[in-house]
């Protein structure tokens, strides 16, 4: 699993919207006001790793990211709670303003997320390289029949270059 | 992942940890590199230069004592989660190679060719601070003012503190179909207890005791032709207060006409023409018959020129050539018919386009399409010159197409430093050869922690009147507050 250190995925927790409540409560953007309230950390403590889903994720330089969630993160709070080396994934911090956590999904998972609501959909109109698989990962929260899927990073320009890193020991 | 401050010499400095001095040559291999231009293009390559190399060390210039350009002086005061990329900015300007230097006009205050003297890399990205021209006599009218100052008036940037528009008109006409129209449109006509937001108190205050009533949004094309997108439309159909003015002749035959369109296109116009054809559901139903205020679209009328009043001084009205379409889609073009309207407003906001400006004669510009010549991002002619953002590509975008052109313009600086053609080896000074060029000229350059302090006065001057912050529009004023 890479690492991105200070400059990689970049949402801060205190901004984030808490989108997927616990079961029963409304999601989306109109379901949250205010700053993100995370769940306490007694909520937290008693759940078991049944809770844990992994995901894969093939980022655009066909590298794979491997991470861990809840049950109940969204894709986007795993991207930036793991670290992983995404170039300017979730800019907007979840709020339904940007549509730069934009992944592709399998067929067989796509067909069990949640319907896409219109002001996803509104973003997702706008984002690069869009797929019949195609939606926002702020949006996907994990449950138990994702474990272990795989998720694409969309490419984000025109012409792909090979991309050059110099930030490892050479 | 990038350890801070990775390698005994990572702040530049000759010394070892066992107290002599080591040859420099760690250091001498230290890329450095200048950005020019704080706004989502200059901190989207900064950041991504920073990621990708482990030594390089960038210092970002701008104008302004306060950065994040358009970020902060550009989008809407009632959309603040578009402004969250500011948090990922503001890690990025704190990161230990990273810095930054506000208050300095490059081309005024230090030139292109100093900073190529002091930089491997010189990256402009400084953006479009122009707008485009109508070009039509009565566009110099008092009444008349450009979208960009307007966005520019409320959204507190200096240059446009003093623009006071007229906002006793019933009427307002806003010339184009882009997002920005719909913005100016919907400040325009948004009720008041929801533009508690970081608006100016000036512009608040004169948008309280506005008349205006109603907003057409004009373009020169049809509906098929709009360039603003879905989100915002649906924001101004929802918009507490007001009514959509939608004239169903525009929309007749569109439903088949979209029938192949891409899904983002068609999605956009299946909404206009649901607004103008269809019977609202309840909520809108409700929102429209107590409406107070209207807006609307006015297709295939092209502006020919704005009308004075007697004493000849300000606006009064805007004759419009009537235009056909010729081709379809992205590509049509609207033909005059020979038929003309004039409609009477005292207001009229161009949106017609933002505008790059050329920065000197060192630098090539292309002048018919407003942007740097260049390939990947690499300045034509010009080794070691790059450009980002829309001063590269042209002023069109929402801030994910200007962070993947960032991106993309950091990547052939990579390239470039990988191939050997940078010449890094050539020691160069970065800031600290710039920094007696700026002393001789009297100007002192802002840090970034000097603009946290601006940004703690303008969120606690905020607080006092219950909105997120209150800016200071005034530099001198910003000035004084860091005891420059």
């Amino acid at each position: 699993m890479a690492a991105a250190g200070l400059l990689g995925a970049v949402a801060t927790l205190a901004s984030r919207r808490l989108l997927c409540a616990p079961p029963g409560a409304a999601r989306g953007r109109a379901a949250v006001l205010g700053p993100a309230r995370r769940f306490g950390a007694s909520a937290r403590a008693w759940r078991s790793s049944e809770d844990k889903v992994t995901v894969h994720f093939i980022n655009r330089d066909g590298d794979k990211l491997t991470a861990e969630g809840k049950i109940g993160d969204s894709l986007l709070d795993v991207v930036v709670d793991s670290n992983l080396d995404i170039d300017g994934f979730g800019a907007c911090e979840g709020t339904l303003a940007c549509s730069t956590c934009h992944l592709i999904f399998e067929d067989q998972i796509f067909k069990k997320l949640d319907a896409v609501t219109d002001e996803e959909m509104d973003m997702l109109d706008l984002a690069y390289g869009l797929t019949e698989t195609s939606r926002l990962g702020c949006q996907i929260c994990l449950k138990k029949f994702m474990n272990n899927m795989t998720v694409r990073v969309p490419e984000a320009v025109a012409d792909v270059r090979q991309s050059i890193d110099m930030s490892k020991n050479s | 992942m990038i350890p801070a401050g990775s390698g005994p010499l990572s702040c530049g400095k000759a010394e070892s940890t066992m107290g002599f001095k080591r040859p420099l040559s760690t250091s001498e291999r230290v890329p450095r590199i200048c950005i020019v231009g704080s706004g989502p293009a200059g901190f989207y390559t900064a950041q991504h230069l920073l990621k990708h190399h482990k030594l390089a060390r960038v210092d970002i210039y701008e104008k302004l004592p306060v950065p994040f350009g358009l970020v902060r002086f550009g989008v809407a005061p009632d959309h603040p989660e578009v402004k969250n990329v500011i948090n990922t900015f503001t890690q990025t300007a704190q990161s230990d190679r990273c810095s930054y230097y506000g208050n300095v006009t490059v081309g005024k205050d230090v030139t292109v060719e100093e900073l190529q003297q002091a930089y491997h890399a010189v990256v402009l990205s400084y953006g479009a601070e122009d707008n485009r021209i109508l070009g039509i006599p009565g566009e110099n009218l008092s009444g008349v003012y450009s979208a960009r100052a307007f966005v520019g008036w409320y959204n507190g940037l200096p240059e446009n503190r003093d623009l006071k528009p007229d906002l006793s008109s019933k009427t307002v006409l806003v010339l184009g179909q882009g997002n920005v129209a719909l913005d100016v449109a919907r400040i325009l006509l948004t009720p008041l207890d929801l533009l508690r937001t970081d608006i100016t108190e000036g512009s608040l205050a004169a948008i309280a005791s506005s008349k205006v009533k109603r907003v057409w949004l004009v373009g020169r094309r049809g509906p098929l032709q709009v360039a603003f997108t879905i989100k915002e439309l649906r924001e101004m159909v929802n918009l507490p207060g007001a009514r959509p003015i939608l004239d169903p002749a525009d929309f007749a035959g569109l439903r088949d006409a979209i029938k192949d369109v891409p899904r983002p296109r068609k999605r956009l116009t299946e909404l206009m023409i649901k607004t103008a054809l269809e019977k609202p559901g309840e909520k809108e139903a409700k929102i429209w018959a107590s409406a107070t205020r209207e807006w609307g679209l006015k297709f295939l009328r092209s502006p020919l020129e704005i009308l004075p009043t007697a004493d000849g001084k300000r606006a009064r009205g805007i004759r419009m050539a009537v235009t056909r379409l010729e081709g379809s889609g992205e590509s049509a073009t609207a033909v005059p018919t020979g038929e003309v309207e004039e409609l009477e407003c005292g207001l009229i906001l161009s949106s017609i386009g933002y505008r790059s400006l050329p920065l000197g004669s060192s630098v090539p510009f292309d002048r018919k399409h407003g942007i740097i010549p260049n390939h990947l991002g690499r300045v034509q002619g010009v080794p070691g010159l790059y450009c980002s953002g829309w001063v590269k590509r042209g002023p069109t975008g929402v801030i994910i197409t200007t962070m993947n052109d960032s991106f993309d313009t950091a990547q052939s600086v990579l390239e470039d430093l990988q191939a050997g053609m940078l010449n890094v080896s050539n020691t160069k000074e970065g800031f600290e050869s710039v920094r007696s060029i700026l002393q001789s000229r009297g100007v002192h350059p802002v840090s970034f922690s000097d603009w946290e302090k601006i940004d703690a006065a303008e969120v606690a001057r905020g607080q006092l009147a219950g909105k997120p912050r209150e800016k200071i529009v005034d530099p001198q004023e910003m000035l004084q507050l860091i005891g420059h």
